[in-house]
């Protein structure tokens, strides 16, 4: 009955239609207030922690920086600049294992004293009021190296750039964070929401888009309140609570949940009038742009069902993973698996040696007991994948046509529509690896069309 | 009644000869003028349409055959020269002979000299892991060791050893039809020239890292001792690894006895001093029959062994001159 009338309040707010899974929440560290973490004695900063061109370095080995000095230039449109995220010395540009186990090229620097850049203000204070016309906001976001803070590290100024022909109506701002475990997103909403807020008009200054609508999960309710009476007596921005479901904090998803519009297969957000932003890109941007502060750190949730202090750190970018580990207690010994990212969406990583990047919303440390995929069986047909995709794709039919090398049938089913939520592996009775699959497709498929457009 | 049957068969038959007149007129008129050599040096080919030349299966080949002027580009790894003899033989055209290849894994990070340092337990595709991140070893260039380059042989002339976790290749059988090579997601196989009496030496180490010995006891850590001993220059050491070019090498050895981590390889070599004729090319005799490939893996484990006794023998020869290596390793 209970749960009947859960069904029925829970019904009442707003979601996605299509698919979509609710696994275990366990925000363990939802209560925990962000804490800086200490400086690390040196760090290791990728040039490449956007989607895009990666960055050139433009310092040597030996070269002195400070806090917030830029030393990798941003390459392209599609690209963002690097800064140095700590005061010393550059010991090494060369390359350095990260996230994926590969080496790829970063800067090295060891940390000395905390020198920061002149014309960064560094104050506490609310500064709200807003001077920089939309190009120069434009500007400053792109010399700041904004990426999108949720987790794909979209550039941002490239987002704020409407191409000519189309209009945006509404910028959404991304609350959800559907991630199990995750509470970066969260925490920032609660301790810094005038800052969000701020850093909401500015990009809806840049876009001149007189509405925004932020969008809460309803596990998040003081959260809500909190936006929720900051924006009373602003009037274009609202606040949408929404129904805990996975993957909610997909662009699409979000759209579909708040605008109910759905964008077209192959489209953007901007084909239905919309941008989406993260709320740590918003806080980002208020930094930016305010405060002359580029993206140097993030929050980053460390967390995991038998860590000693599941804990929100404000982190340095290139800070060692290891440091933050040890910060929240160090690593349980049970632990099977360490995850950069959520449980749904993360990577393992293979070495506690790889930096924080721009994109690391989390550190999940899993016990051993749960790190391991079940054996995988044959596929009964039940066709629950189908029942769970967000994008209404057949994920089972995806998984066979990759396997079999079948790229042209997969591209017709749509393939590269797949936004790896892992909705599909996470309800397969028979533990298929349905999205290993269609993330092989998914590239293959990918560099088909690339192909043919070169034609 | 009769004239019945007379008016049946007349008209039927009229019927025939008017739809054979324009059978005959459309067959004419829409005839597909095709060269009949094509059909002929079809049947030549191996007919496995493995797609090793380069053409998608054999038909196209020969079509390519046929139209080509000159026949210097073009090759059936498969059928070899026998079969390119035949073909320009048919065409009229001179072709000249070329050295065969065989499939080379470049990598001799087996279970033992390549420590695992995570387990990977996702689909079991190498292209997927390889996509994942680096391996389940140290070394982001080792065999990720699923087999992917199985899968894609055509001919049955890999497996993968359980004793290594690499894949082996059964000389024999390999056609060099490139399959395996291109299925590769870290690009360790690599077509190499099948070499006088099928002897054969390359590095089966592609890690590009400084002190890449930390992860695998075999890798080149690209010392250029090989180099400096080589007399005809076909080693090039480049980015921290060595290249021994094929067609340069004149298979003498001497690199092999200088590699202080025995990442260089020497195949189907008799063994250096003593018992003449033993385990002259074992993989030969041995690789006929799947059933025997224990029998080719004991073989080349010997090579390995042998080599690593030299080399163990010439580091405390040289224990003082050698002092470099050691604190690189």
């Amino acid at each position: 009955m209970i749960m009947f009338l859960n069904k029925i309040l829970g019904s009442s707010l707003k979601t996605f239609e299509l698919g979509g899974v609710h696994p275990q929440e366990n925000k363990l560290s939802a209560n925990e207030p962000i804490q800086d973490l200490p400086l690390p004695k040196s760090v290791t900063i990728p040039i490449a922690q956007h989607i895009g061109l990666p960055a050139k370095p433009v310092v040597d080995k030996k070269d002195k920086v400070k806090v917030g000095q830029v030393i990798a230039q941003s390459e392209g449109f599609v690209s963002a600049n690097i800064h140095s995220s700590v005061s010393g010395m550059v010991t090494k540009v060369d390359v350095a294992i990260d996230a994926s186990g590969y080496k790829k090229l970063a800067i090295s620097i060891r940390v000395k004293d905390d020198e920061w850049e002149e014309g960064i203000d560094r104050t506490a204070d609310l500064k709200s009021e807003i001077i920089d016309t939309p190009e120069q906001i434009r500007e400053k976001i792109l010399k700041a190296g904004i990426v999108g803070l949720g987790g794909a590290t979209f550039p941002s100024h490239v987002k704020l750039s409407v191409p000519k022909g189309k209009k945006v109506e509404v910028l959404l701002i991304n609350g959800v964070e559907c991630e199990p475990f995750l509470t970066a997103d969260h925490r920032l909403m609660l301790e810094n929401g005038p800052q969000v807020l701020v850093g909401i008009k500015i990009l809806m200054k840049a876009l001149s888009v007189e509405k925004a609508i932020i969008g809460i999960e309803n596990n998040k309710s003081d959260a809500i309140k909190a936006l929720k009476t900051l924006t009373a007596n602003e009037g274009g921005i609202s606040v949408q609570p929404l129904k805990t479901q996975y993957p909610q904090g997909g662009e699409k998803q979000l759209i579909k949940a708040c605008l109910n519009r759905e964008v077209p297969s192959g489209g953007l957000p901007l084909d239905v009038g919309a941008v989406v932003h993260n709320v740590g890109t918003a806080f980002a941007v208020y930094e930016a742009v305010q405060k002359n502060k580029p993206l140097i750190e993030r929050v980053v949730t460390v967390t995991g069902s038998s860590v000693e202090k599941p804990a929100n750190y404000r982190v340095r970018i290139g800070t060692p993973v290891k440091e933050l580990t040890e910060a929240a207690g160090g690593v349980p010994e049970d632990t099977g698996k360490i995850v950069s990212g959520g449980p749904m969406m993360g990577k393992a990583i293979a070495d506690l040696g790889v930096p924080v990047t721009k994109g690391t919303s989390g550190i999940l440390m899993i016990p051993e007991k749960d790190s391991h995929r079940d054996e995988t069986i044959s596929c009964i047909r039940c066709g629950k994948c189908v029942t769970v995709c967000p994008m209404g794709l057949e994920p089972y039919l995806l998984l066979t046509l990759s396997q079999k090398q079948f790229y042209d049938r997969a591209e017709q089913e749509k393939v590269m529509d797949c936004i790896e939520c892992g909705s599909c592996s996470y309800m397969c009775p028979s533990s298929q690896p349905i999205l290993d699959y269609i993330r092989l497709g998914k590239s293959k498929v990918g560099k088909i069309i690339k192909e043919r457009q070169k034609r | 009644m009769s004239s019945t049957v007379l008016f049946t068969i007349l008209s039927l038959s009229a019927l025939g000869v008017v739809a054979a007149i324009i059978l005959y007129i459309v067959a004419n008129k829409f005839k597909v003028e095709e060269d009949p050599r094509v059909e002929k040096v079809e049947d030549a080919l191996p007919a496995t349409n493995c797609g090793g030349c380069g053409y998608p299966g054999c038909r196209a080949f020969a079509e390519a055959l046929v139209g080509a002027d000159d026949l210097s580009e073009l090759h059936c790894p498969v059928g070899g020269n026998e079969t390119m003899q035949q073909v320009a033989g048919i065409l009229g055209k001179h072709i000249e002979e070329k050295d065969p290849y065989v499939a080379v894994v470049r990598c001799s990070g087996s279970f033992e000299h390549r420590k695992k340092t995570n387990v990977y337990d996702g689909a079991a595709s190498c292209t997927i892991a390889a996509s994942l991140y680096g391996g389940d070893t140290g070394c982001a260039y080792g065999c990720v060791g699923l087999g992917e380059c199985v899968d894609a042989c055509d001919f049955e002339a890999m497996y993968m050893d359980p004793i290594t976790g690499l894949p082996v290749v059964i000389e024999d059988k390999c056609t060099a039809c490139n399959a395996c090579v291109s299925a590769c997601p870290k690009d360790i196989i690599q077509l190499w020239p099948k070499g006088k009496k099928d002897r054969r030496i390359y590095v089966a180490c592609i890690n590009e890292e400084k002190g890449a010995t930390k992860n695998c006891s075999v890798a080149c850590i690209g010392c250029s001792k090989c180099a400096d001993e080589c007399k005809f220059d076909a080693v090039l050491v480049d980015n921290n690894l060595a290249y021994i070019d094929g067609e340069k090498c004149k298979l003498c050895r001497k690199c092999v006895d200088v590699c202080p981590t025995d990442a260089i390889h020497a195949v189907n070599f008799p063994e250096r001093k003593p018992k003449p004729d033993r385990k002259n090319r074992p993989a030969k005799t041995s690789a006929e029959k799947p059933a025997s490939t224990s029998e080719n893996a004991d073989a080349e484990v010997d090579v390995v062994k042998m080599a690593q006794t030299k080399a163990k023998l010439n580091i405390d020869k040289n224990k003082g001159e050698d002092k470099n290596d050691n604190v690189s390793e």
